[in-house]
């Protein structure tokens, strides 16, 4: 039985090898055949030289979560052969570099192997050293398009774009691309019983990465004062940031950029600065992974009591430590969402698409100085760094920048009075001004000393207690601002329903499809944020129990489920995926059959 | 010693030329010991920002944490402040400071609060040569936390409970002019005549300007065997230069004797005066000053007035080339790139 659109390839690369670009042009050219796509890297904390892998899945349903099961399998790196041979479902197919012959103990009976003297072919038809090794990524993409019935003209127009400029450069990645397919057509039947047929299934969508959305995202919010600290997988956001301020943010005029970047000393300083620049009235941000947030604590305590706005994008990745740095997890939800010592708390936003990343960031700025505190965006490896298939990105040109409560010279002439931390309107906002203002009214000294409403120090326990309640009844005010869950309901209600939320949402929405599709439909909610608006308990209240899909060990969000909503633990059912790489429909499954075969019994 | 006073108005205080009298630029009720150094150093920038005509609220007054930390509160009141946390006072500088590069930021901090937790951010703020006053409140201890040696507590220097330090201290100043600060001075919390000068042109400097100013603590280490005692800084201090600031366009009217003065020209075009006690000092010449430093080490003196100024400093936001105008006064017209680019860059990624 032959399966159209509907399989997984992966590709095993030497690192620092230049396989990247040439197993996205092979993604890519899925996805321009309208075909739904999603590719994910899989690589080491390495800069050369350790096995790296990519690993593609073609789905006409639109499943975009990871899949497991390899269905043909590429390997041009002797060093993982027998790995990747395991690997291989029964019944699929290895395609290798047959320039040397494959040793017979990797030999398996019940998978296909498809030899392409990748090397040979490269040696005979390149004379330049690093181009015979370059090439040879290509002569696979080439032999793969063949084998999966892609359109190479559409290969050839991928080649026309990336080397713009640069000319000279496609006709040889055309040849190098002819030499692959013609191989295959020479030597072996194809397509494969599994191939690529053209539809009209990706619409709109664009093909992104989600650093470089939320990049993209603070730019179209006005940021303008970025610090950061390298750490990976964060790293590409501010990246993104940068060549996008560089090709949108120059002043007309002089040249200047209308942007400043620094690469600060550490994350205390990148946080450091980013709160200075807020203070001071400029949209700033910084971008950090695990351990960086480790370090911002104690300054996202002062910006939390001290009212100051900080927008911070966490691109998770496995902890604890130095844990496994290049891969994801949702692991630092309790850390963020308490961030800091004494009594603190903060606004997470929880992005599942690039989209959302955009979206996510460019309204992070807005709620972080309507509400003047910290707002963390959850983002994580898988999300920020594989490029995913995702709704294109809208603006509205109507939009403000909601600057929030900021008062003006005017606007303080005409108060009769003003105190830096009152709560005027009831909501817990108090109304702040920026320095420079106004020659004589407005100043205070902001500080993470206890202090009263006119931020006066004071050690006074009822004062202390008035303004930490405030803060409270400003997180209230929170949880009607950001964004509200997004709740699934079947036709009929069901007993048990999911939770899940960032980047669990596709191997999610796929298990709930496949239960629907067996008769046991589930209900289900997304998370999109933290505090937890009421819809999360009032929908959590509506079923016997919830399984909580997360990638943790620890199951945090559960833990925030328990500790805020104070919903009976017994309730809510532990799915945990924490190996480090994304998560699986069929994992999700597994653990739900489990539980209720087991509950059953 | 200490010489700022409570707030109370008096008809007939000089005025200076925005019309503001000292009074504008006093801060609230000092709360830090009878007669600790910190508060002469706050009543000195009260005299500075009066005599210099700065409008209050065009300076940010940053601080970390400690007794010194604490001082913004007891100057200019009508400048916003920012107590931020211990030792991260320059990012927190430098983030504003981008954010607004036309306004002046005056930032104090203690020796523990700059040479021990805050090294590495002190460091690397002068490395970009944030445009900022950076006045460390040197008493040679943590006054906040009662009295523990700090880093730049002098080898042998005994403290009130009678100990005795075993390390060498660290001089900011010579470490600030190894590292690339532009302008590095040093004084005495008890001799305003000097002090003032220096802040004015510390604070007219364009680029980093460090004044590391030893402040004893009353409470703490103002006892025999302390180097940073009122009576031991008196006795060991030696004057590089006597200095004058001349702010910009005023006009030099006497004569010199150009063998032993020094006229450096500062960016704004502001004139500082040096009347040089040593001869074979230049202060825009780092060898010579380090090896001073060295020497005055080895001779238990303390160096003081401007060491070093390099008048041609390029601050930060020139280096990165950002835009004259302040950040934060850019609004949604040059900040959004607006929907029909976003369109454009989606398409690119299909
Ligand atoms: C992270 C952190 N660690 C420790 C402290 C406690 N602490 C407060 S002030 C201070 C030392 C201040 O010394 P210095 O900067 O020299 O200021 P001084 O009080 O002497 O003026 C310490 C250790 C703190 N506030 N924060
Ligand atoms: S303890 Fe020392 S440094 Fe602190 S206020 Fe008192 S005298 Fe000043
Ligand atoms: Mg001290």
């Amino acid at each position: 039985m032959s399966r159209v659109n509907d399989f997984v390839v992966r590709f095993a690369n030497v690192n620092g090898t230049g396989s990247a670009s040439a197993n996205y042009l092979f993604a890519k050219s899925v996805f321009r055949m309208g075909v739904p796509v999603s590719a994910k890297n899989i690589f080491p904390s390495n800069i050369q030289g350790l096995p790296t892998w990519y690993e593609v899945r073609v789905s006409e349903k639109g499943y975009l979560g990871r899949k497991e099961g390899i269905d043909l399998m590429i390997s041009v790196n002797p060093q993982s052969f027998k790995k990747d041979i395991a690997s291989v479902r029964s019944g699929g197919y290895f395609l290798y570099d047959s320039t040397k012959p494959l040793h017979n103990e990797f030999l398996r009976e019940d998978i296909h192997f498809i030899g392409v003297p990748l090397m040979e072919i490269c040696n005979r038809e390149f004379t330049d050293p690093r181009q015979k090794q370059l090439f040879k990524n290509i002569v696979y993409v080439g032999a793969v398009a063949r084998l999966l019935n892609i359109d190479t003209n559409i290969i050839e127009g991928l080649f026309a774009e990336q080397f713009q400029g640069k000319e000279k450069l496609i006709a040889p990645n055309v040849k190098a691309l002819h030499l692959g397919s013609d191989f295959i057509k020479e030597n072996f039947s194809f397509p494969l019983d599994f191939y690529v047929e053209a539809r009209d299934l990706v619409g709109d969508s664009i093909m992104i990465d989600g650093n470089s959305a939320a990049g993209l995202g603070a730019i179209y919010a006005g940021a303008t004062v970025v610090s950061w600290y390298p750490i990976t997988p964060s790293t590409s956001l501010v990246s993104s940031f940068e060549s996008y301020a560089k090709k949108l943010r120059k002043d007309p005029l002089t040249g200047k950029n209308n942007f400043s970047i620094v690469q600060a000393e550490d994350e205390l300083a990148a946080i450091g600065m980013a709160i200075g620049a807020n203070w001071n009235g400029a949209r700033s941000f910084t971008a950090t992974s695990g351990p960086g947030l480790s370090l911002m604590s104690e300054f996202l305590g002062l910006a939390y009591y001290s009212e100051l706005p900080v927008v911070l994008v966490d691109v998770q990745r496995s902890g604890p430590s130095t844990g496994m740095p290049t891969r994801t997890q949702q692991s630092d939800f309790i850390s963020a969402a308490y961030a800091s010592h004494g009594d603190t708390k903060h606004v997470l936003l929880i992005p599942s698409t690039p989209t959302e990343c955009f979206d996510m960031m460019a309204d992070a700025f807005d709620y972080a100085e309507k509400l003047q505190t910290p707002v963390i965006v959850m983002s994580d490896l898988d999300l920020g760094m594989n490029d995913h298939m995702t709704p294109a990105f809208k603006w509205d040109d109507s939009r403000k920048y909601q600057r929030g409560k900021v008062l003006t010279a005017e606007q303080l002439d005409a108060l009769p009075q003003w105190g830096r931390y009152r709560d005027v309107d009831g909501d817990g906002i108090p109304y702040r001004t920026l320095p420079g203002t106004h020659p004589t009214k407005g100043s205070y000294f902001t500080r993470g000393s206890s202090h009263d409403e006119n931020a006066a120090y004071s050690e006074d326990s009822p004062t202390y207690v008035r303004i930490m309640d405030r803060l409270l009844k400003k997180l209230e005010t929170a949880k009607k601002m950001i964004p509200a869950p997004e709740v699934h309901l079947g036709e009929k209600k069901s007993d048990v329903a999911m939770l899940y939320f960032g980047t669990s949402m596709h191997a999610a929405e796929e298990a709930l499809d496949i239960l629907k599709n067996d008769g046991a439909s589930m209900d289900a909610i997304r998370i999109k944020s933290f505090p937890f608006c009421n819809e999360v308990k009032e929908f959590i209240e509506n079923y016997d129990r919830v399984f909580v899909v997360e990638q943790n060990r620890d199951a945090q969000m559960r833990s925030l489920l328990i500790n805020e909503l104070e919903i009976d633990p017994k309730k809510l059912i532990k799915v945990l995926n924490y190996d480090g790489t994304p998560i699986t429909a069929d994992f999700i499954l597994k653990n739900v059959h489990q539980h209720l075969f087991q509950s059953i019994n | 010693m200490t010489y700022i006073k409570p707030k109370f108005a008096h008809p007939r205080l000089p005025e200076n030329k925005l019309g503001y009298t000292r009074k504008e630029y006093e801060g609230s009720l000092s709360t830090l010991c009878a007669g600790c150094g910190h508060d002469s150093i706050s009543a000195a920038i009260v005299d500075a920002c009066f005599e210099l005509n700065i409008e209050p609220h065009r300076v940010a007054k940053m601080s970390g944490i400690g007794c010194s930390s604490k001082t913004p509160a007891y100057f200019l009141s009508n400048s916003h402040g920012f107590n931020s946390v211990h030792g991260r006072m320059p990012s927190v500088t430098t983030g504003a400071n981008l954010a607004n590069r036309s306004m002046i930021y005056l930032g104090v901090s203690g020796d523990g609060d700059t040479a021990s937790i805050g090294m590495g951010q002190f460091t690397h703020v002068i490395r970009r040569n944030v445009n900022m006053t950076y006045i460390v409140m040197n008493n040679g201890c943590y006054g906040l936390t009662k009295g523990q040696d700090s880093a730049t507590a002098d080898y042998g220097s005994i403290s009130k409970s009678g100990h005795v330090n075993s390390f060498e201290g660290i001089d900011l100043c010579g470490m600030a002019i190894e590292l690339g600060a532009t302008f590095v001075a040093q004084s005495f919390s008890g001799d305003k005549a000097q002090l003032i000068p220096l802040i004015k042109a510390a604070l007219s400097h364009s680029g980093f300007s460090l004044i590391n100013v030893v402040s004893p603590c009353v409470t703490f280490n103002n006892n025999q065997g302390s180097t940073k005692s009122y009576d031991y800084v008196r006795e060991h201090n030696e004057a590089l230069s006597s200095i004058d600031f001349v702010p910009v366009r005023e006009e030099i009217l006497t004569e010199y004797d150009h063998t032993k003065l020094k006229v450096v020209e500062m960016h704004d075009g502001s004139l500082i005066k040096l009347n040089k006690l040593s001869p074979e000092w230049d202060p825009q010449d780092k060898l010579s000053i380090m090896t001073a430093l060295h020497k005055s080490h080895e001779r238990h003196e303390i160096l003081t007035g401007l060491l070093y100024i390099d008048s041609e400093s390029v601050e930060l936001n020139e280096l990165i080339n950002t835009t004259n105008v302040p950040l934060n006064t850019l609004t949604e017209k040059e900040l959004c790139p607006g929907s029909e680019i976003l369109e454009q860059i989606c398409s690119d990624l299909r």
